[in-house]
């Protein structure tokens, strides 16, 4: 046994862009993602968060080798995964599994809950009848549904039960490594909160490591041990989740940590210089892939291309500037919430964990 | 609730779908007020109504929904009463709406340019020419989006998420409305793009002085926005305050509910306080509260009766038997 349990080296996936009806030729690259480095330990909870386009769910399909890579390496529990195919990748899948974002399109309606959950377990060949709807029936009570629900179809459930069904079709047959790809962006605040907490204590109960995939830093700061942000196929900065949101030293983290709106109503969201769309990934700028959004770019910035470099313990960032950034103004916690407030979320807390 | 008369008055509004016998009400007896230059936030999750009380004011219920009572009061008018050419007229005119999905609100077929002008024309059929363009390029500067003398000419697919967000507040806006209803305005955008998008509808409110009513999922959206709230659940009103009393002396459980299940960036809990359980639909309306099945304060007076929206403070009322919760026995 390695110490990692996933080991993401130099990962790219670069997408021809052909011209012409049929025989096209080649006339570009969409770099999807175009170099990524990461490792995530046993029981350990990765977040991965940029924007719509900066190849986060492209990762989590490389991952699960659902598409090959272009160039790099992936090594599982210890394994070079980069070009296994056939029977032994087959049999591999069955500790690395996938929770979609929505779970309305990721279920067939067509099939019962307790077929949709039973699959796994005969496409990987595991036990007999019996002891497969025994096991039906422990995955229904580990998420929360109700035996009576196996017979139900998925139109009868709501988004939050959907997304249950979902996360026990990923761990009906025992993974290691469950990627969650935005699994709680499609839901109500009400039930993300539902799904975040339930994904914790499968977490504790039963030793996984996550993969995270959100677009909504403070999902991902309650869910993730480390962060990475991605921007453009590649990681800007990755760190341990206190350090990365009390010390972020890439101005692309501190830019999407300013847009988030704070349910503080006191508290004004500061304006950010960093405006603009994210560009093409057809098109990646030269140099550092943000300086075109950047407050902070300067010549060096448009012409060469800075490399993830350690600026503390477990925290690397890619930044030229790293070391003149501002010191971020820390956020006051305990002003987070007036007294009154306060007094009745003990007290609802309290009465929900009766 | 608001010093100035208000702008629009809404009085006891029930939009039902279904026969008479098995009415089942997407907004049941709802009233609110909002001023000129002001903003109101209501928050809910999906299925509580919010879209239908926005598209129920506006008289674009789908079929076969139908208004069955209560009042709309815009400007001392009764929306509800006056007839479908006139209507036509304050909608776009003096009331516009934008929607969440900036993707399927614009017609593909057709340049940014030529859907502004389109809206314009629509209430002002005199304008032609080189000015309708200059209007058009004009609508498009104002709301931020670089470049417009050469996007008034591009289709929607060349755009991004949030430029044609942008687009769609530029149609909504060419007619300068006096008040705006945002609903999920920017839910289908990233972050980054959604800060731009809420800053942007600040500017321009700041300068024509439009009341804006924002319906959102998200409090953080409210937090930063509304100088009111109204959280709905199940077709009903059950918490209205000033902003920062909904954040600083929450009363209604669904809304403390509401709160704890927001992960916040400002701090690290290792739980959530989720709100067990779903909404009910529509048609499955629990007796008394319709909260009380999923609530943690609840007593059995709340199954026997509706618990009607009660003053609890300045300009804060909450529809609930239990509030303030501090008083119940441990």
């Amino acid at each position: 046994m390695t110490a990692w349990l996933l080991e993401v080296a130099d990962l790219a996936k670069h997408y021809p862009v052909r011209a012409g009806v049929l025989l096209g030729r080649t006339i570009g690259q969409v770099r999807a993602v175009d170099g990524v480095s990461f490792t995530l330990a046993r029981g350990e909870t990765l977040g991965l968060v940029g924007e719509s386009g900066c190849g986060k769910s492209t990762v989590a399909r490389l991952l699960l080798r659902l598409i090959d890579p272009t160039s790099g390496s992936l090594r599982f529990d210890g394994q070079d995964i980069t070009a296994l195919s056939g029977e032994p990748l087959r049999r591999l899948r069955r500790r690395f599994q996938i929770v979609f974002q929505d779970p309305f399109a990721s279920l067939n309606p067509r099939m019962t809950v307790a077929e949709i959950l039973e699959e796994p377990l005969l496409v990987h060949a595991v036990g007999d009848a019996a002891s497969r709807r025994a096991r039906v029936a422990e995955l229904l009570a580990l998420v929360g549904l109700d035996a009576y629900h196996a017979a139900r179809r998925p139109h009868e459930f709501s988004g939050g039960q959907r997304q249950r069904i979902g996360i026990a079709r990923a761990l009906a047959v025992d993974p290691s490594l469950v990627v969650c790809d935005e699994p709680v962006s499609a839901l109500d605040v009400s039930i993300q909160a539902q799904i975040v907490n339930l994904l914790k204590d499968l977490q504790a109960r039963l030793g996984l490591s996550y993969v995270f995939i959100a677009h909504d830093l403070a999902v991902v700061k309650h869910m993730a041990d480390r962060v990475a942000v991605m921007y453009l196929g590649r990681i800007l900065e990755i760190a341990p989740v206190e350090a990365l949101f009390a010390d972020p030293r890439h101005p692309y983290t501190r830019t999407l940590m300013a847009a988030v709106p704070s349910p503080d109503p006191h508290r004004a969201r500061p304006r950010d210089a960093s405006g603009g769309d994210v560009p093409s990934p057809s098109a990646i700028p030269a140099g550092c892939r943000f300086h075109t959004r950047c407050g902070f770019a300067i010549d060096l910035c448009r012409a060469q291309e800075p490399t993830l470099t350690p600026w503390a313990e477990n925290h690397l960032t890619a930044c030229h500037r790293a070391a003149e950034l501002p010191p971020q103004p820390a956020v006051p916690e305990a002003a987070a919430m007036a007294p009154a407030a306060a007094t009745r979320m003990a007290l609802y807390a309290q009465r929900s964990g009766r | 609730m608001t010093e100035a008369a208000p702008l629009l008055r809404v009085d006891g509004l029930r939009t039902v779908f279904g026969s008479r016998a098995r009415e089942v009400a997407a907004v049941d007896g709802v009233s609110l007020a909002i001023a000129r230059g002001r903003t109101l936030g209501i928050v809910g999750e999906s299925g509580c109504g919010k879209s239908m009380l926005s598209l129920s004011v506006m008289r674009l219920v789908p079929a076969p929904g139908r208004i069955a009572a209560g009042r709309v009061m815009f400007e001392g008018q009764d929306l509800l009463g006056v007839s479908g050419a006139a209507m036509r007229r304050i909608r776009g005119n003096r009331i516009a709406m934008i929607f969440q999905e900036p993707m399927t609100s614009l017609n593909p077929l057709f340049t940014a340019g030529q859907q502004i002008s389109e809206a314009i024309r629509a209430h002002d059929g005199g304008a032609s020419g080189p000015a309708l363009r200059a209007r058009c390029v004009e609508m498009l500067r104002r709301v931020r989006i670089p470049a417009p003398e050469r996007r008034v000419d591009e289709y929607p697919h060349q755009m991004s998420g949030g430029m044609r967000q942008r687009v769609m507040i530029a149609m909504a806006l060419c007619c300068a409305p006096e008040l705006l209803i945002a609903d999920e305005p920017t839910t289908a955008l990233d972050v980054t793009v959604q800060a731009q998008i809420l800053d942007l509808l600040r500017e321009l409110q700041a300068q024509n002085g439009m009341a804006i009513i924002l319906i959102t999922h998200d409090l953080g959206v409210v937090a930063e926005m509304a100088d009111e709230i109204a959280v709905m659940y199940a077709g009903r009103i059950v918490e209205h305050a000033p902003k920062a009393a909904i954040f600083d002396a929450p009363q209604h459980p669904y809304t403390l509910g509401l709160l704890g299940s927001m992960p916040r960036i400002e701090q690290r809990r290792h739980r959530l306080l989720a709100i067990e359980g779903t909404v009910p639909p529509p048609f499955a309306m629990p007796p008394g509260c319709s909260f009380q099945p999923r609530c943690v304060f609840a007593a059995p007076p709340c199954a026997a009766g509706q618990p009607p929206l009660r003053g609890l403070g300045p300009g804060h009322v909450a529809a609930c038997f239990r509030a303030p919760v501090e008083g119940l026995p441990a």
